[in-house]
């Protein structure tokens, strides 16, 4: 079942100066965890913080749970938590004083006490927020855009810096989130977090989104996936190419070491072993490689994501 | 995608809180964060209790006829809503600016005019402490104040509103390393040109009457003429205040920039 978007951006353009940071870009993400994926300078900031409401368009419409982020930002605000990429803490709070401070701003915050347990913010004691670590300031921002108990939230490179365990607390915490109903919009150079959180990703490269789909049909569409097993040498892979889907290709690369390339679903591995098995061939070792998302950016926008 | 599958904890609650319980809480926490500066202390604190306690027991100054101080205590009074209203209001919200902030804050249920009030309520609240202290140490050093309490208030809050018309506007136009050294200038040249502590009449005819327009001149002269010499409404310094305080919110509401 498909409710109604909470986000609609509909041929979004930004210009800073003579720079377009974002250029004709649509994206409709429903409820749900939906990632926004690109290079740094792609344009996920820009597009992120025109739906939280800081920037106007200068074309083209935005649509946040069906409100106008500009105009109807009063009663957009309380609904949507929002976590900076860095910063937005009085260099002199302590971690607890600003959370009980943005809980405060709410009508029925969480118990700030448990959430802060939760991400770990209990070690920041009295330290004022300049002298917390990277980690600790990251978390406190999320814990911010938390607290609230919004509908939806956006959260911009809500892992970046953080430590591998740190980040598993974050990505944890985005799953129970989830799991209660609230919608994430949160962007992302790392692949790892987007197919591990997202029900959506949208890879954005110069100020567009030129792919959306769910991690595993990113992967799957159009991306050509491999297939290796060894064998004996010298097998007759005309028999085997007749036996596979037309688009795909096999070939023996080194003696013994055969390769298929196509599209790789459960139907070609059966395919491809019960050949093997008519032919009183066992393949000593058979594996598969799947695109990752990595894969499909380089495809797509023929640069590295780290970049 | 919808299924709700959680334990509930998060489950969407949203709403802002009360406007005025929003508001109290920006105020308290944007005072507590004040008070918690070392050297915005020095600053609204320090400073001006030194300077009192200096001038009046040591003869540096020569304050005129009279005793020194009845000269310097309505100076030190107004020395004391500069230094809040103008000079720790600029450098506060400068680097809140910076720092993400007040960016922060934008997309919080706070509206905007709220945050505004909270500052102006945490700058009123640290102005009363500051006064009351300067207050009992006056009154310790045997000041006799006169005149009529209504036109010291009515001076104050206009000053108030003068300087932080002018604070703003720097803290929203300069960058934050900008803002720190120009309040701080600014409050030097003016603790020293504006009738604070040495009087203007030191300063060369001409020089006078370019001071005299100065809000810090028209705020430390006000208070003198009613405090010291028992004057009634001092319209003057109240026009000239008020001059200020329109220009000064008026261009900060312009030019103001959040990020």
């Amino acid at each position: 079942m498909r409710s109604e978007p909470v986000v609609q951006v509909q041929a979004l353009v930004k210009r800073y100066g003579a720079k377009t940071a974002v250029d004709g870009l649509d994206l409709v993400a429903q409820a749900g965890v939906t990632a926004v994926l690109g290079p740094n300078g792609a344009g996920k900031t820009t597009t992120v913080e025109t739906c939280e409401g800081y920037r106007r368009p200068d074309s083209g419409t935005v649509r946040v749970l069906g409100l106008d982020p500009v105009r109807q930002s009063a009663a957009l605000r309380p609904r949507i938590g929002v976590m900076l990429q860095s910063g937005g803490v009085y260099s002199g709070a302590r971690a607890d004083e600003m959370l009980r401070h943005v809980a405060r701003l709410h009508a029925h915050p969480l118990d700030v006490d448990a959430l802060i347990e939760r991400l770990g913010l209990g070690s920041c004691g009295r330290t004022p927020y300049r002298r917390l670590s990277g980690g600790q300031q990251q978390r406190l921002a999320f814990a911010m855009a938390v607290v609230g108990r919004p509908e939806l939230l956006f959260l911009d490179e809500p892992t970046a810096g953080l430590d591998p365990q740190a980040r598993r607390t974050t990505w944890d915490l985005v799953r129970d989130l989830r799991a209660d109903g609230v919608s994430v919009i949160l962007t992302t150079h790392h692949m790892e977090e987007a197919e591990q959180l997202a029900d959506d990703v949208a890879i954005i490269d110069a100020g567009r989104v030129i792919a959306q789909g769910s991690p595993e049909e990113l992967c799957r569409g159009g991306a050509e996936n491999t297939l290796r097993f060894t064998g004996r040498p010298g097998l007759d892979v005309g028999s085997l190419l007749k036996a596979l889907p037309a688009d795909c290709t096999a070939a023996e690369l080194t003696p013994g070491a055969y390769r298929v390339v196509g599209k790789v679903d459960p139907q070609l591995l059966a395919t491809v072993t019960s050949w093997c098995a008519q032919n009183g061939v066992m393949p000593d070792r058979i594996s598969v490689e799947r695109h990752t998302l990595e894969d499909v950016f380089l495809e797509l926008t023929g640069k590295e994501l780290r970049s | 995608m919808t299924l709700v599958t959680g334990t509930g904890a998060y489950t969407p609650k949203p709403g802002a809180a009360p406007l005025p319980r929003m508001i109290a809480a920006q105020a308290a926490l944007e005072t507590k964060m004040l008070l918690r500066n070392g050297e915005q202390l020095l600053l609204t604190v320090v400073i001006p209790t030194l300077l009192l306690v200096l001038f009046s027991s040591v003869d540096i100054v020569d304050t005129g006829a009279g005793r020194a101080v009845d000269f310097l205590t309505p100076g030190v009074l107004a020395l004391a809503v500069m230094s809040t209203a103008f000079t720790g209001q600029a450098i506060a919200t400068g680097f809140e600016r910076r720092y993400g902030v007040l960016k922060r804050l934008a997309a919080s249920p706070l509206p905007r005019w709220g945050l505004m009030t909270a500052k102006t309520v945490s700058v009123l609240v640290t102005e009363v402490l500051q006064i009351v202290l300067l207050t009992v140490i006056a009154f310790a050093l045997g000041w006799s104040p006169q005149g009529n309490p209504f036109a010291v208030l009515l001076l104050l809050v206009l000053g108030t509103a003068a300087f932080s018309g002018l604070g703003l506007l720097m803290a929203g136009t300069l960058k934050a390393e900008a803002t720190l050294a120009a309040a701080n200038l600014v409050f030097l040249l003016l603790l020293v040109g504006g009738g604070v502590v040495v009087p203007l009449e030191k300063f060369p005819a001409g020089a006078q009457d370019v001071l005299g327009l100065l809000p810090i001149s028209a705020l430390s002269g006000g208070l003198r003429d009613v405090l010291q010499h028992g004057a009634g409404m001092p319209w003057g310094d109240l026009g000239i205040l008020a001059v200020w305080a329109v220009a000064g919110l008026a261009a900060a509401g312009k030019f103001f920039r959040w990020e």
